[in-house]
């Protein structure tokens, strides 16, 4: 096995066992249950799978999550730019402790997420208590779950487009100066290219991990069929009703947007490889 | 609150005027103001709004115990192996050339985006009672849905790359002419490993393992599927948290909260005492 996997001989030992652990944890824990989605997804067949996902609720569902991790994802695609940004060009009071805690996100349980942001916009707390006069509803509405969803996937297009930042070159700033150009059309035209695939792998990571979110999202959205459902959750009470079949066909339907993510992603990565060099 | 708002190495032609950079400050301040401290703030504020007694006697409850038990017991199952699993992953990825290399580093990152639902569902398929192995295992008087293993694989799963994403990156740096130049030498596979490997990637490995932790102590979705929430029994932390939450005890909801979120907080400032002092070690395609 050894000789038939390795293009090129190493020197160093343990290939086998190195490989033979990764390959044996990553069938057990990854590999074997997809193949078990995939393989329910089979005995119940296309015809029937399509007939369970083509439903009112599950449609609408599903197309919660999207369009809000998609909203999300925009936010953070915007305010993670100008975040990394300020991060690194700037000096400023607190700039450090703003940098630690962007990691606060990646950190905090999403339950904990979750209940601390509804207790913070639902009608009685105290940002809901501000909006309430001006008839806003945060909390149980749709604009809940975009608010949970920016909460998640705000650390991933800065902490994908700040190295980035941190090299740039200063001269090619201070040339495009020189010719006249100004400081605006500087950014746009010279800064904005070079950080357009970091910024496009950051936003795709954010978008992959906002559409399957259900920790933070459950508990400030209300859960209302048709308006304020998302998929996951939907996958959940299938699975109370162990109606396994509609669970299953739910999330092939999501599997189906994760693959395309990833191979997003990875289009992205080998796009942004070619047109310089490596990011 | 920004008295010296002035960029790095100033040059006019090389950064936004005055104005403009105050308002871009000002605007990332308000902005994660809201957005990361004040839910910080309240889960704090929630937890302590009957005082600290109500707290901490709410922490020690036989439910709200078991649930810290059964939340540290997966953590210290989970992190290290998947600590050893990032290690063999990434001496196999970095220190040999072999065909599908590619393919499979996108299939370690494959748990990032799958919904942590979907990875739970399909270990429910996968080992529940009407799959065959499923069977086989109940057969043998083996719980696995619904029990501790099912919450420990769902934990796998979704902090699976957390390890390996961290180590593959350095390694790839460090190349292998040290492990060369020491097995050349006479030292032995393992003895190069822990002599030379391992204390070079020990701050990237330990930064992978806080990371993985925190994920595994806080995993909610696949663990709520998995877990069939039996309460006393298969309720982590934060399941834990939802049940208190949805019967209205607040406080109670709250203090765990704050315990995970205390965690959150010194995982974040061991994150950052790391990135500070071991930047270069931690390499620069790291962060994120």
């Amino acid at each position: 096995m050894r000789t038939g996997i390795l293009r090129s001989a190493s020197p160093l030992p343990g290939f086998g066992l190195s490989f033979g652990i990764m390959m044996t944890v990553l069938s057990i824990v990854v590999l074997l249950p997809i193949a078990a989605l995939l393989g329910r997804g089979l005995t119940i067949g296309p015809a029937d799978l399509w007939e369970m996902v083509n439903s009112q609720r599950i449609r609408s569902a599903l197309l919660l999550s999207f369009r809000a991790a998609l909203i999300a994802s925009l936010f953070n695609l915007v305010f993670g730019l100008v975040l990394a940004w300020v991060l690194v060009r700037y000096r400023f009071w607190g700039r450090r402790l703003i940098d630690a805690a962007i990691d606060l996100p990646f950190a905090l349980p999403t339950a904990v997420a979750g209940i601390a942001l509804t207790a913070l916009y639902a009608p009685n707390g105290v940002f809901g208590q501000l909006l309430a006069p001006f008839n806003i509803k945060i909390a149980y509405t749709e604009i809940g779950i975009w608010l949970a969803l920016i909460f998640i996937g705000l650390p991933f297009v800065v902490r994908t487009v700040q190295p980035v930042i941190e090299e740039l070159d200063r001269e090619i700033e201070e040339a495009s100066a020189t010719l006249g150009a100004r400081r605006i059309y500087t950014l746009y035209r010279v800064i904005l290219p070079t950080l357009t695939p970091a910024l496009l792998t950051g936003f795709a990571l954010a978008l992959a991990r906002s559409v399957g979110e259900y920790g933070s999202v459950i508990f400030i959205a209300g859960n209302l069929p048709l308006q304020t459902e998302i998929a996951p959750l939907l996958i959940v009470i299938r699975l109370e009703e162990y109606n396994y079949d509609a669970a299953t066909a739910i999330g092939l339907a999501m599997l189906l947007i994760s693959f395309a993510m990833l191979l997003a992603i990875n289009a992205i990565q080998i796009w942004s490889r070619r047109r310089m060099g490596d990011v | 609150m920004s008295d010296i708002a002035y960029p790095v190495r100033a040059n006019p032609v090389t950064t936004e005027p005055r104005l403009a950079r105050y308002i871009l400050i000002g605007t990332v301040v308000v902005l994660i103001a809201i957005l990361l401290f004040a839910p910080l703030i309240a889960v704090f504020a929630e937890a302590l709004r009957e005082g600290w007694s109500a707290a901490i006697s709410s922490l020690s409850e036989p439910d709200a115990r078991s649930a810290i038990r059964l939340t540290l017991l997966v953590a210290a199952v989970v992190v290290p192996l998947n600590a050893v699993f990032g290690i063999a992953a990434a001496w196999a990825i970095t220190k040999f050339d072999f065909r599908g290399k590619a393919f499979l580093i996108t299939l370690i990152d494959l748990p990032f985006s799958v919904s942590p639902v979907v990875a739970g569902l399909a270990l429910v398929l996968l080992f529940g009672s009407n799959s065959a192995l499923g069977a086989w295992f109940i057969a043998h008087d083996m719980k696995i849905v619904f029990a501790l293993p099912g919450i420990l694989l769902a934990t796998m799963f979704v902090t699976f790359p957390f390890v390996a994403r961290e180590l593959i990156p350095v390694m790839m740096e460090q190349g292998r002419a040290e492990e060369e130049a020491a097995l050349t030498l006479g030292a032995s596979g393992w003895r190069t490993f822990f002599t030379v490997t391992l204390p070079n990637i020990r701050w990237a490995l330990l930064y992978g393992v806080l990371l993985c932790n925190a994920r595994a102590m806080g995993e909610f979705g696949a663990v709520a599927v998995i877990s069939g929430k039996i309460r006393g029994e298969t309720t982590t932390m934060p399941i834990m948290i939802e049940m208190l939450y949805n019967e209205y005890l607040s406080v109670a909801a709250f203090s765990l909260a704050a315990a995970l979120a205390m965690l959150a907080l010194v995982t974040l400032l061991l994150k950052s005492l790391l990135e500070w002092r071991y930047a270069d070690l931690l390499s620069a395609t790291r962060r994120h």
